[in-house]
């Protein structure tokens, strides 16, 4: 038969030669042997059973070489769509045009000319003293802490030209973290490079995705769960503990980390965490407690050392303190205290810490001497703790306009208008309610509520006034500052503000004559913003003039 | 420049090695380093064109060896976690829960720090005293309990200064920066104490701000106290939920930190390559927003000028074309490229001779080229207004201090020779020389480099993860001081060790580290390159300087 079809013996011949080839060179595979005997057994054993192994094959070769299917509801569009889509498409501006109110805000904006300090001069050329910049113990232009950072600036440079993982170490950063530890008492600290990004680098090397913080403040990075609880609030945060633990009980899951993260002093308050109250809260249902004292160290507490020295609690008690130096410490960066294996971990993990260059070596040893001056110098504290009740007493009469919120020792201050006075510069007799209602700015409460639109207005109303009280106490001499908030991304409405911070260098004498002013400026914006003044005010007013 | 950091006296705690680093390159150099801008051809105003590098492979068995070696390395660490943990309870104390506590980081985040990097922990945050310049000093230190905790000795190490991102040699505490800073320290004190919106604005940031935006080419300018947080506070104030954010896949940490805090929608797209970021910005479009399909509101490219790990340069003609056609919106950090790259040091926009008008937002930091610290924000007015009250950066974090503003101002007035003198273009020069020089001669010697010839910043790769502690020793060892990185900051195969030159450094300078490479090279086995024609050393040392 093979004779007839020379062409088809050809064939036989080409497939026998290109088998025996093939056999041959998987033959040479190790373990190809193996696979073949396996074939051929099951081959000879269950023949529909090579069928369904071949079959399998095949689809394993199609599916891996398959156009990959989408699941995100993805749309097929022909080229011409995609390029008709492509040019139809505008952007937003990528910011929007500011609004009167901002360009307002921009405007009053202060510049400092020459050295900032106790007596900065203004661009309008006034000299005033200042009660706005967070430099409580009058160090910024110190001498000696001068003298210390130019002999550092001649023996270092400025910049550290690195991060602290890649030879951006230096020795006055690893001295800074034993000064500021040995200050607070505590095990290590980790030096960063600037204040604000401290915190917010700190939490998330920590917080991975499960882990439960507890807050008054913003966090937003890390995938953990946030809960909130009232503003100081120790039965609202025992409340959420229980809930919690409710909760672990009945899903019955796995361990996770914990935190309470609280300020020491409030900066958006000026009153003081309930530390002894939270330790407790925190050894009983085995939290771990994150302390911002950006504002208490170098200010409470007999030696400054913040809230523990205040409270008298051994600084074991609390995971991590988180300080900044540009504050009392009068440089800049910040730091976090606590055991040796909370700041290693920071040195690995902390985004901030690793992705940054280090602080320069000039601003590292001032902090340092700053800390050795205050060290030497406790009167300091002395003063400034006399210097804020000594400006709060002064105002007490004042309580029908205004009220200074705030703890007792706290050099921070906030001055708040009360309701009734908003009322009355808008022409509202709407009497009925308390005059220290907070319900209206909710800043208690949670998440921006329903009546957003009224609070933002009644806060722009209170700003401007706010302001004019600013401006009007420029003009006699004294700097202030509204605090200011990015508003629309605080998680809480707060309720504008004056900020006041008491400095220790004021004298006995200061103090008194800026209560004096201050009192005179507020009474004076304020009268003139209502027609009719309730009856003690009229006291202040003349107190206030003589 | 550089001069005076081997005359001064080091801090008295310290003493000098008897090897100083001046001694091994010969009592040439050392007259020399007082003086160290030799005077190179002037740089060439031409824009450059963008050149695509292909990345060089390695031959596959060295591919192999690095997986084997990880592999080897995991199983050895897991095989001591298991014993460790049965027989030595106390040493994993931490990473088990305790009275009720969670504890701080588990056993598997862990793994990698306490089994892979702890063995080659004295690689990496070796302390530092003194100027970060030409030279930089190492405190020595000694560690008894392998690389758990490390002793200073007491002794100091000159070292050749390749690891500081000091590309204009600004790290002074001598000339006429440091002079004006002085004279700020002495007028303004230490620390305004409070933020920009509040009282924290100085005459002297105003000054800073306006001369940055003159410097960039932009109308206005924002300064912010770190470099980190400018990216990661600027990003949430541009973008929010409802606009994307297109990311290159090797972009910084805080531009990554920044793009998540935004809330903003994040796609990655292939470093470098055009045509991947074209394709993604065609879905993106058409696509909309994922399951509802809206159009996006912004669409936000994020780019570097210079990436800090891959020396590659980013192909900014061809990003600005796309722009053209995509209306996206542009954000270059130019935290490397900012004073190291271009003609006269103005970044990749001057380097490509792109109108800096093309792109929206201009970002750089000041830590590097100009040895200060913190970052800018360059743009149109509005954008700067509206970052001025919707930036965290400004409203809470502190101000600038006076005296890091001064080395700035300082720093870029040289650079932009209104200071009166030449030094900014001679130093802007010999940085580019230096660039150039190092690159081309690694590359002709057959080591794998990556990135663009003209970059200031020139990654060698390892890859085997023995590699990564054997080269730093050894270059340690020559007094030479390098960074090297291994995973999870590089891809697993690609470790590598990173150069930054510096327009501090001599040709001198580069020449012994060249022959240090060489040496290290054969012995570590990291001539990998499979190009024909190699350099010798000595061809090297003497044709190196031409055909560049």
């Amino acid at each position: 038969m093979t004779t007839y079809y020379p062409a088809l013996n050809e064939l036989f011949v080409f497939l026998n030669t290109t088998i025996t080839q093939i056999s041959r060179y998987t033959s040479r595979i190790p373990g190809s042997s193996i696979l073949l005997k396996y074939v051929k057994n099951s081959h000879q054993d269950d023949p529909y059973r090579s069928l369904l192994e071949l079959l399998l094959a095949c689809f394993v070769v199609w599916y891996l070489f398959a156009k990959k299917y989408r699941t995100d509801n993805f749309i097929e569009l022909t080229r011409q769509e995609v390029e008709e889509l492509v040019d139809e498409w505008q952007p937003e501006p990528l910011v929007t045009s500011l609004s009167e109110k901002q360009r307002w805000e921009l405007e009053k904006t202060p510049v400092i000319v020459g050295p900032p300090g106790h007596k900065p001069k203004m661009s309008n050329g006034d000299t005033v003293i200042n009660l706005a910049s967070f430099d409580f113990l009058g160090l910024s232009n110190n001498e000696l802490i001068k003298e210390k950072a130019i002999k550092t600036l001649r023996e270092y440079g400025v910049g550290a030209c690195g991060p602290p993982g890649f030879y951006g170490t230096m020795d006055v950063h690893t001295e800074f973290e034993r000064n500021i530890s040995k200050f607070l008492g505590t095990e290590e600290s980790i030096l960063y490079s600037q204040g604000f990004s401290t915190i917010s680098s700190a939490i998330p090397s920590f917080c991975k995705r499960g882990d439960i913080i507890i807050v008054q403040k913003g966090i937003q990075i890390s995938r953990s769960i946030v809960k909130w609880f009232n503003h100081n609030d120790m039965n609202d945060l025992e409340r959420i503990l229980k809930e919690i633990r409710a909760e672990d009980i009945e899903t019955g899951r796995q361990l996770t980390r914990r935190f309470i993260v609280t300020e020491g002093i409030f900066q958006n308050f000026g009153d003081i965490a309930p530390l002894p109250e939270l330790i407790e809260l925190k050894k009983k249902y085995k939290y771990r407690i994150i302390l911002d004292e950006s504002l208490s160290v170098g200010t409470l507490g007999q030696r400054g050392a913040g809230l523990t020295d205040y409270f008298n609690i051994k600084t074991s008690d609390v995971d991590m303190i988180v300080g900044s130096m540009c504050h009392a410490l009068c440089s800049s960066g910040g730091f976090c205290s606590g055991s040796h294996e909370i700041t290693d971990y920071q040195r690995i993990s902390g985004p901030a810490y690793c992705f940054s260059a280090a602080l320069p070596a000039p601003l590292a040893v001032s902090a340092s001497e700053s800390l050795a001056f205050l060290s030497q110098n406790t009167h300091l504290l002395v003063n400034l703790q006399e210097n804020s009740r000594a400006f709060r007493n002064m105002f007490k009469d004042m309580n029908n306009y205004v009220r200074l919120d705030g703890a007792a020792d706290s050099p921070v201050l906030h001055l708040r208008l009360n309701k009734q006075v908003l009322d009355f510069s808008e022409g509202n007799d709407d009497d009925n309610d308390n005059i220290n209602s907070n319900r209206l700015y909710n800043y208690h409460g949670r998440r921006h509520n329903n009546n957003l639109s009224e609070t933002s207005d009644d806060s722009d109303k209170a700003d401007r006034v706010l302001q004019e009280i600013v401006d009007k106490a420029m003009n006699n001499g004294v700097l202030l500052t509204r605090a200011k908030y990015v508003r629309d991304q605080e998680h809480f409405g707060i309720e504008p503000s004056i900020r006041i911070c008491i400095s220790a260098s004021f004298t006995k004498k200061e103090v008194e004559n800026i209560a004096i002013t201050l009192k005179n400026v507020i009474t004076n914006v304020l009268r003139s913003k209502t027609r009719e003044i309730p009856s003690a005010t009229s006291t202040a007013y003349t107190n206030g003039t003589k | 420049m550089g001069k005076g950091d081997l005359a001064k006296e080091s801090p008295q705690q310290y003493y000098l090695t008897p090897e100083s680093f001046a001694e091994n390159l010969g009592a040439e150099t050392k007259l020399k380093s007082t003086n160290n801008f030799s005077n190179h051809e002037p740089l060439s105003r031409k824009p450059k064109q963008y050149e695509s590098r292909i990345e060089k492979e390695p031959p596959y068995y060295f591919l192999f060896t690095t997986y084997l070696s990880y592999l080897v390395l995991i199983c050895f660490g897991h095989l001591r976690d298991f014993f460790g943990m049965r027989f030595k309870k106390a040493n994993y104390k931490h990473l088990r829960e305790q009275n009720g506590y969670a504890p701080l980081n588990s056993d598997f985040d862990n793994f990698y720090v306490r089994r892979l990097k702890l063995r080659i922990n004295d690689c990496f945050s070796r302390p530092v005293t003194g100027v970060p310049g030409r030279q930089i000093k190492l405190l020595d230190r000694e560690t008894k309990d392998y690389c758990k905790t490390f002793q200073l000795t007491g002794q100091i190490k000159e070292c050749l200064n390749l690891s500081s991102y000091n590309y204009l040699g600004f790290a002074q505490s001598e000339g006429a920066c440091a002079d004006a800073v002085e004279n700020t320290i002495r007028k303004y004190g230490i620390a305004p104490c409070s933020p920009r919106a509040e009282v924290g604005t100085l005459d002297i940031h105003q000054k800073a701000e306006s001369l940055v935006a003159r410097f960039i080419g932009k109308p206005s300018a924002i300064i912010v106290s770190m470099g980190y947080a400018t990216n990661s506070t600027t990003l949430p104030a541009l973008v929010s939920k409802g606009s994307l954010i297109i990311s290159d896949e090797h972009n910084h940490s805080s531009l990554v930190f920044g793009s998540r805090l935004s809330g903003a929608f994040i796609r990655v797209f292939k470093h470098n390559d055009m045509e991947a970021l074209e394709a993604l910005l065609k879905e993106c479009i058409s696509q909309g927003q994922p399951r509802t399909h809206r159009p996006w509101k912004k669409i936000l490219v994020v780019v570097e000028g210079l990436y800090s790990m891959e020396g590659t340069i980013c192909n900014l003609p061809k990003i600005v074309e796309l722009k053209r056609k995509y209306k996206f919106y542009l954000y270059l950090d130019e935290a490397h490229s900012i004073g190291a790259l271009g003609s006269r040091g103005r970044g990749v926009c001057d380097y490509f001779g792109v109108d800096p008008n093309d792109i929206d937002i201009l970002m750089g930091t000041f830590t590097k080229s100009f040895g200060a610290a913190g970052g800018y924000i360059a743009a149109n007015q509005d954008i700067i207004d509206h970052l001025r009250l919707q930036c965290h950066a400004p409203i809470y974090a502190e101000s600038i201090t006076p005296l890091v503003a001064q080395q700035i101002y300082s720093s870029m007035k040289i650079i932009m020779g209104e200071d009166g003198t030449n030094e900014g273009q001679e130093r802007l020069g010999q940085l580019a020389f230096n660039a150039r020089y190092l690159n081309l001669n690694l590359e002709r010697l057959g080591f794998i480099t990556y990135g663009d010839n003209n970059s200031p910043v020139i990654p060698l790769l390892l890859f085997n993860p023995a590699k990564i502690p054997a080269f730093s020793r050894e270059c340690l060892k020559r007094n030479i001081a390098v960074v090297v990185v291994g995973y999870p900051a590089t891809p697993v195969i690609s470790s590598r060790a990173r150069f930054c030159v510096s327009a501090a450094h001599t040709k001198q300078d580069l020449d012994y580290f060249l022959k240090a490479c060489d040496e290290i090279g054969d012995i570590l086995q990291l001539k990998l390159s499979q190009q024909p024609s190699r350099f010798t050393i000595e061809q090297v040392l003497r044709d190196g300087e031409k055909s560049m």
